[in-house]
């Protein structure tokens, strides 16, 4: 896989010499392109310094930090309890998928464990969250590349995720349902029928945006071979979830290491795609959507009837020790390390996003592109920019 | 005898003038409303306008009446002149487009032997514009965008031309209306039951001359001097309300006026290619124009159904594809023509 690192090098380089000549005698200067911090790419508050030779990227580099919000402190000084309000807050989209690593960490401290109806539940929000985001995903993907009207559907279709997390936990974007020991409440009636019918909508949405976006030649030509990142280079920045499996890294931590969720008990596929380009990230993104319905779909078929808490003291203390849990997040892999000191407030949290990670390769993966690849690179990426500056 | 030669001269051009104006701005009108309102909130699940007047009608003028309260804004470093200028001359190119397109035998405004000559030549001033407004914004992304729109409109200016050329020498003159005539009046191979719509006989320039005109109208797969998503908007960003209306109300005439001038070259224009039609010219005067206009409307919902479905190309890849594959496409479409012409 480090030839082709090689080649793209190689060819920018040749490229690059070639231009001197021509440079030398025509005197162009480069130019530095500031892309944000409010940039209609870059979802949020980025900024990209792109140092720019024509249209051909010398030299980007991300500057991150215009939102930043101290998660990690802050949950210092709040209660076990309270500290799921803050973090469901990270990763917007995804919400309810933030929380769950983090109970699962104080669970692991206190040594309790979750109902099995509590599990089942947990999992299926977990994977409806990764639906609502990466719908959005796949709807942005295309604005990005120059179409509007996946978008759109998008937003149509993620509507009825949002209604089914809503009919659970209250909450459309911050469901704050998890709770140390089990979840809030229990399902309400006949929503597990609702959420079939759903599955079967974002299947077809699914299948509306291969034929719309991947089948389109354009968007191929414009993601194939482009932002290539070898599996080795990928691991070396520490790439993880769609961005990793994209280049044929076949790593999933909800298969490798399944830690309170019920992931064994259903039957599913993790997908990866060999080479590595904008494409790849994007396709396995989409196959992943299909397979997170099929998990859902077969965790309702199977889900146990009983409580959904287990017996934890009213005022939680947590006893002294060191948890890392880490799960497999929309964006990838996001782990909690929760360290306590018997208090009732954790006494450090470091929080390991998954889109800070992703961030970190842009600088190599962005030298030598074009501007415009820069935006479907970036795009491909996928990342939400209160999971980096957290 | 037909009507408008009973009047005298300034008569005749004072009518032609005011019909000129509301032809360009009502259609443009027509179609912001038919096909950016009310066909792609449709295609995008979306309501679109309901409340300004029937079924959203008056949405455009509540639109232009919200930009003309809003403040003129010139970025501090801009070229003040080129600036302000910059949307007026993309909509002079528009205009004097019109000038040779007939919309009936008499309505139209100058018959001109090098009419189509003139339309493509005058098409290309918008280039100028973009330019203009790119360069004095003094913004780097608008910079980026008008550059990128020279490139752009220079490269597919020749495809539309070698498209015009092969219709040109199946017609046997530039005049537009000779052009009309001649389909009319023309044989498909001998047959002239329904005349010939040169849309059967030079297909290949019809596709041509489509994806050029998509391309010289900087819309989606080809709108990479806007891109909104990489460039913001590119030689549009600094413009604020009614200077952005311009231009953006300039797209959507131009695109009219564009696909006027298609359904000129390839569908008959005002006449219809229906067997045993003879009307005198006095009921194609009415008719003729309103024939036109469904056929911009059909061209221009093509236009706009791949505007909002596409993706965008890169600078590159729209450069491959007008040097590498549709100039060599039109001119051997010329040659094909060019010997058929001889020998049939």
């Amino acid at each position: 896989m480090t030839d082709v690192t090689d080649r793209q090098q190689l060819n920018y380089i040749a490229a690059q010499a070639a231009d001197a000549r021509v440079n030398l005698e025509l005197e162009t200067e480069g130019m530095t392109l500031n892309i944000g911090p409010q940039h209609p790419a870059t979802h949020g508050t980025l900024r990209i310094v792109a140092k720019l030779d024509g249209e051909q990227v010398i030299a980007a580099d991300p500057v991150m930090g215009y939102m930043h919000r101290g998660y990690e402190k802050l949950t210092e000084v709040r209660t076990y309890p309270q500290v799921t309000t803050l973090i469901n807050r990270i990763d917007w989209l995804g919400s309810f998928a933030n929380e769950v690593p983090f109970i699962l960490a104080a669970e692991q401290l206190m040594e309790v464990e979750a109902p099995p109806r509590a599990q089942w539940i947990r999992t299926i929000l977990f994977e409806m969250s990764r639906i609502a985001n990466v719908v959005l995903f796949l709807g942005d993907v295309a604005v990005q590349v120059g179409a509007v009207t996946p978008a759109f559907f998008a937003f149509r279709d993620r509507e009825h995720i949002l209604n089914q997390i809503e009919a659970v936990t209250g909450g459309r974007f911050h469901p704050n349902f998890d709770r140390i020991g089990g979840l809030k409440d229990d399902l309400p009636a006949g929503w597990v029928a609702e959420t079939k019918l759903v599955m079967k909508k974002m299947r077809r949405f699914c299948d509306e945006i291969e034929t719309l976006v991947f089948g389109n030649e354009i968007f191929e030509a414009r993601t194939r071979g482009i932002g290539v990142i070898p599996a080795d280079i990928g691991l070396q920045y520490g790439l993880s979830g769609a961005n990793i499996r994209g280049s044929g890294v076949d790593w999933d931590v909800r298969r490798d290491q399944p830690c309170g969720l019920v992931y064994d008990q259903v039957d599913w596929k993790v997908w990866t795609h060999p080479d590595g380009d904008s494409f790849s990230r994007c396709w396995v993104r989409l196959q992943e959507t299909r397979e997170a319905t099929k998990i859902v779909d077969q965790l309702l078929d199977t889900i146990p009837a009983g409580p959904v808490m287990a017996k934890v003291p009213r005022i939680i203390k947590v006893p002294a020790g060191e948890a890392f849990v880490e799960t497999e997040n929309p964006l990838g892999v996001m782990g909690y390390y929760v360290i306590s000191k018997g208090d009732l407030v954790p006494y450090r949290v470091k929080i390991r996003s998954a889109s800070f990670n992703n961030m970190s390769i842009t600088p190599w993966l962005l030298k030598g592109v074009y501007v415009p690849d820069i935006i479907t690179i970036l795009a491909s990426l996928y990342f939400i920019l209160g999971d980096i500056d957290r | 005898m037909s009507l408008l030669a009973e009047l005298s001269y300034w008569q005749q051009t004072s009518l032609r003038v005011v019909g000129g104006l509301a032809g360009v701005l009502l259609v443009a009108g027509t179609l912001v409303y038919l096909h950016l309102f009310k066909m792609v909130s449709f295609m995008q699940s979306r309501l679109g306008p309901m409340e300004a007047g029937p079924f959203g009608s008056l949405q455009l003028l509540a639109e232009v009446g919200k930009h003309l309260q809003k403040e003129d804004i010139f970025p501090r470093k801009a070229d003040k002149f080129v600036f302000a200028a910059a949307p007026f001359v993309i909509l002079s190119s528009t205009f004097l487009l019109v000038v040779v397109v007939p919309a009936g035998p008499d309505a139209w405004f100058i018959s001109n032997d090098l009419g189509i000559y003139l339309a493509m030549a005058v098409s290309s001033v918008s280039v100028i514009g973009i330019l203009m407004a790119g360069w004095g914004s003094a913004n780097k992304y608008s910079l980026m965008g008008g550059l990128r729109a020279t490139g752009q409109l220079i490269a597919y200016e020749l495809p539309l031309i070698l498209a015009v050329v092969g219709v040109v020498i199946q017609a046997g003159t530039m005049n537009m209306q000779g052009i009309v005539a001649a389909q009319a009046e023309g044989e498909i191979f001998g047959w002239g039951g329904i005349g010939n719509p040169y849309i059967l006989t030079q297909g290949v320039a019809f596709l041509i001359f489509m994806i050029a005109m998509q391309a010289e109208l900087t819309q989606a797969p080809f709108d990479m001097p806007i891109a909104e998503s990489e460039l913001v908007s590119g030689y549009m960003t600094e413009y604020s309300g009614m200077r952005f209306l311009l231009f953006f109300i300039g797209e959507f005439a131009t695109a009219g006026v564009f696909a006027a001038v298609a359904a000129v070259l390839f569908l008959g224009g005002w006449w219809a290619p229906i067997p045993g039609l003879e009307f005198d010219d006095n009921v194609w005067n009415l008719l003729g124009p309103l024939l036109l206009i469904g056929k911009i409307v059909v061209l221009t919902f093509i236009v706009f159904w791949v505007r909002f479905t596409f993706p965008r190309f890169r600078e590159d890849q729209l450069q491959r594809l007008a040097w590498k594959f549709l100039i060599p496409l039109a001119l051997a479409n010329i040659v094909v023509t060019a010997i058929l012409k001889v020998w049939i």
